[in-house]
């Protein structure tokens, strides 16, 4: 009898299997993760997801008989009063007595299927057409860091370098070929010696000595350590994109942001949060509120105090520069900008936003977002409203840079659709 | 308290405590091991036992408890579902999984305590080894030696297939052989043992003969059709072709593997392991009842002879009678947790009652089981029975009226049409054995699962394959399924199918399925 302890074995033997099982299910995943999406909140998406898919596409048949129909009999336990000859009532719906048969047919099939989605899976499904902009690149790559990677071994190096395992390696192999004695072989020599000296067998102590000379003279010309057996590691200096990102999350604050406005703004921003975190190693968060000045918050106060006062939004924008300048230099960082406002700007202010977008923020961001929420909420009335001031003059900017864009968001289903759209994969640029 | 210790007569527990470790594993078995083999009399492959954690438990699950599998999407599914169930604390984990290989294999879970430890050795590796070595099915159409190796071979097989033929394209094949599983058994004839080596050469076979030469019947067979034919001659030809390509045939797979004109060699090669792994799983259909009474009437002697003997305390026997009795539950027919007759209870209760009427039997023993009753042997009419019945011969045999009476069974026929179902048998005198012969029924897979047979095959036309489906009591197949399986099927023969339901006492066509062929 043997125990065997496998608990140590390699888990998600399953994994492969799942895989495929989703890929198989996939469009039928997608659509049912779209719909638990629009129920729940963006912020829970951190976790995994239950999904119920229908039992399309993903049955696997077998000839069975019907359910219905044709003459069958049950037997079944517990007979509490029942005589032959009494007649019991068929239970609705055709099923077969709620009783099932002794033995229940196989493979009926559920009209839904319900699983659970880890957290990756959930994320790949939910980005999985979507991509951060190619932009700007080019200045990002000269600034890329590098990194050691181990690149095999070479015969010089430093001795900090040295590959044990390797140099002996070789050397044993140098030695076995160059028939270098070995000690175990030295001593049974020597034993022999021993042994013929002691039983005064002088010819083969002789002769004992000589083979002990000649191995040990042998030992002394093959070294046991050559230089030729001698390996470093190698190392290479390979260059790597930076992994760390900076997110800006802009609010206006002002009275005129109401809390459906910032609740909008807040999907958006945590959108844009959980889909940086998977393609950069550490994504930090940078929030800044307005009115008619600027500070840097934390998320808290953010999204939950208010504020009274008019609304400059060139103050943000230079609030932003300001910590890029102190804390975020662009070569170190990939910086992304996310901006929430109604639209609302101090009217004069409007040239000077341009300006420090156009000349200092976007030439350094790899991508900046103008959100504008609650912005078709007249539409109701059936007069849509002019574009806002803040609308204009972005839209002058988004016609000049690549790595501008703008949307109007008015309700919470919108969000998933335009951020779909602003990173889709093979967007058109405007 | 010193004095008062040693006293005491010295504990002859195996061990204390609901920790367990290998040490009192192995204790544990070594003692169960003598109780199985001297007082039960029973015979076994050697074992071997797991631990595995719940997660690889779930994997074992997932590849129908099989310890390596091909890859295939449904058991990506499978996987899904009971994670999902599990997850969710709908369903709880099987405590053991063990598979009929030799060495017999028994997974434990390390989260079982060790009296349930104690519990499941007995029941995994005494109890359902015992049964895989010696019961009839078992020995006649699995090689326990040889499984494990058949398998590795079709897992890498599959890979290379993929590799060579796209993830795709064996996945569609895979997909269809699955839905044909249930139909790829030889039911009457005995398959012969796998050999690996024989297995790769005849693959490699396969090939190369598919490489030099084209199928020999489908020649011959066009060369039969000349207009001018005299009827006489044609009506022989046909008879002909139809002896030389075994019709009709029963086993879908093996005549696709065999006869199918445009199959690859790889595809009839998945075919194949398809179809060995259905042949495998068929004896444990056939005796789920009988593997799991024996199985669960195994570790319930052992344990209560582990007790009498003091071996174990009396709270670990507790702790392992409780988790026998929800093991063993029946609920009745109106009880919302009713899901069919419990194999376990049955067959445990069967068992338990055989050996009651060889110990202590009464005058209607005596009536029903003259050959066993009192016979004081109940072990050695055990393993008779374990070795020489499956579960629809077993009930047929062993179910006695002490059993009916005390399970109250009775049958209820539904009839369609009627507007009410019917019962025609309770346990009296004259049910009995009406209730007997309807249960053994219920076990019996031929019946269970639609007979399905190739009937013919048009070789001179437009080689349209005809399947019949023989009904039994009006019950037809159900459309949907049949449409799907139907669809698969022609993914393997691609060309046109019909399947003809049949009354099988009147022969008359009931209902017809028709699918194109794939050109």
């Amino acid at each position: 009898m043997n125990i065997i302890d496998r608990r140590p074995n390699p888990k998600g033997k399953s994994l492969a299997n799942r895989q495929r099982f989703i890929d198989r299910a996939r469009g039928e995943v997608k659509k049912a993760l779209s719909d638990a999406l629009k129920r729940r909140k963006v912020g829970e998406s951190e976790g995994g997801e239950k999904v119920s898919i229908p039992s399309r596409g993903i049955v696997e048949p077998t000839f069975h008989r019907s359910g219905q129909g044709g003459r069958r009999d049950y037997v079944v336990p517990g007979n509490k009063k029942f005589v032959v000859g009494d007649r019991i009532e068929r239970p609705p719906s055709g099923d077969a007595g709620g009783r099932g048969s002794a033995s229940p047919e196989d493979g009926g099939e559920q009209d839904a299927f319900e699983f659970v989605l880890s957290k990756e899976e959930f994320l790949n499904l939910f980005f999985e057409d979507l991509e951060l902009p190619d932009l700007v690149k080019t200045r990002i790559k000269e600034s890329e860091a590098t990194q050691l990677a181990r690149a095999g071994f070479s015969v010089a190096g430093t001795p900090a370098n040295l590959n044990i395992v390797r140099t002996m390696r070789n050397s044993l192999a140098r030695r076995i070929s160059l028939h270098r004695p070995t000690r175990s072989e030295i001593e049974a020599i020597e034993r022999q010696v021993a042994a013929a000296l002691a039983a005064d067998d002088d010819e083969s102590a002789e002769q004992g000595k000589l083979d002990l000379e000649k191995a040990l003279r042998r030992t002394r010309r093959v070294a046991y350590i050559d230089p030729v057996d001698v390996r470093y590691n190698r190392f290479e200096r390979i260059p790597r994109p930076n992994t760390q990102a900076v997110m800006f999350c802009l609010m206006d604050v002002s009275g005129s942001m109401t809390e459906a406005m910032k609740d909008l703004a807040k999907r958006f921003f945590l959108l844009l949060h959980v889909f940086l975190t998977r393609r950069y190693k550490t994504v930090q968060i940078v929030f800044i509120r307005h009115t008619s000045n600027a500070q840097e918050v934390d998320e808290d106060t953010f999204f939950h105090s208010r504020e009274t006062g008019g609304t400059i939004v060139s103050t943000a924008l230079e609030e932003m520069m300001r910590i890029v300048r102190e804390r975020y230099s662009p070569d170190n960082w990939n910086i992304y900008a996310a901006q929430a406002s109604d639209g609302d700007n101090y009217t004069e202010d409007s040239d000077r936003c341009s300006q420090l977008l156009g000349n200092e923020i976007l030439p350094i961001t790899q991508y900046f977002a103008y959100i504008e929420v609650g912005a078709e909420a007249t539409l109701r009335h059936g007069f849509p409203s002019p574009p806002t001031d803040l609308w204009r003059t972005y839209g002058q900017i988004a016609a000049q840079h690549r790595n501008f864009a703008m949307r109007k968001v008015a309700d919470q289903t919108q969000i998933f659709p335009v951020f779909h759209e602003l990173f889709a994969k093979h967007r058109e640029n405007a | 308290m010193a004095t008062a210790e040693a006293k005491r007569p010295p504990s002859r527990l195996l061990f204390e405590g609901p920790e367990w470790d290998f040490e009192k594993l192995r204790r544990v078995y070594d003692a169960i091991e003598e109780i199985a083999l001297n007082e039960l009399g029973l015979s076994i492959y050697p074992n071997q036992i797991e631990v595995i954690t719940s997660e690889q438990m779930l994997d074992a699950y997932a590849s129908i408890g099989l310890p390596l599998m091909y890859r295939h999407w449904s058991f990506g599914k499978r996987f899904a579902r009971e994670e999902a169930l599990y997850r969710h604390g709908l369903q709880g984990l099987a405590y053991e999984i063990v598979i009929n290989s030799s060495p017999c294999i028994s997974y434990i879970m390390e989260e079982n305590s060790m009296a349930m430890q104690t519990l499941v050795t007995a029941h995994a590796a005494f109890g359902h080894n015992h049964f895989f070595k010696n019961n009839y099915l078992f020995r006649q159409w699995t090689d326990a030696t040889g499984i494990l190796d058949y398998l590795t071979f079709a897992r890498d097989f599959v890979t290379h297939a993929e590799e060579h033929y796209g993830v795709e394209a064996v996945e569609r094949c895979l997909d269809a052989a699955h839905a044909l599983m249930n139909h790829g058994v030889h039911r009457y004839a005995r398959p012969p043992k796998l050999n690996l080596e024989e297995e790769r050469q005849r693959q490699e076979d396969r090939r190369k003969h598919f490489e030099e030469s084209y199928d020999d019947i489908w020649r011959t067979a066009l060369i039969g059709e000349k207009p001018d034919e005299d009827p006489q001659g044609k009506a022989k030809l046909r008879a002909e072709v139809r002896r030389k390509l075994g019709l009709p045939e029963e086993n879908l797979l093996y005549f696709l593997e065999k006869r199918a004109p445009r199959l690859e060699p790889w595809q009839r090669e998945l075919v194949r392991v398809v179809r060995h792994i259905s042949q495998y799983f068929y004896p444990q259909k056939q005796t789920r009842l009988m593997n799991e009474g024996c199985a669960t009437f195994v570790h319930y002697e052992i344990l209560t002879r582990l007790h009498e003997k003091g071996l174990i305390s009396d709270g670990v026997f507790l702790e392992a009678v409780h988790s026998h009795t929800s093991v063993i539950f029946q609920p009745d027919y109106d009880d919302p947790r009713y899901n069919g007759l419990n194999p376990y209870a049955l067959g445990f209760a069967m068992m338990r009652d055989i050996k009651r009427i060889c110990l202590e039997p009464d005058d209607e023993d005596r009536e029903w089981f003259p050959e066993i009753a009192g016979n004081k042997d109940p072990y050695g009419t055990l393993r008779h029975a374990w070795a020489n019945y499956r579960d629809e011969s077993f009930v047929l045999q062993y179910l006695s009226p002490r059993l009916i009476r005390d399970f109250r069974l009775f049958k209820v026929v539904d009839e369609e049409g009627a507007d009410a179902l019917v019962v025609k048998d309770i346990h009296d005198g004259r049910g009995y054995r009406e209730i007997r012969r309807a249960l053994s029924r219920h076990y019996d897979l031929a019946r269970h699962d639609p007979d399905i047979q190739i009937r013919d095959v048009d070789f001179v036309g437009d080689r349209c394959l005809v399947l019949s489906h023989a009904v039994h009591d009006g019950i037809l197949l159900d459309e949907p399924s049949c449409r799907a399986v139907l669809e698969h099927l022609g993914e393997l023969w691609r060309y046109g199918i019909r399947l003809e339901e049949i009354d099988a006492t009147t022969d008359r066509v009931l209902k017809t399925h028709e699918v194109p062929a794939r050109l």
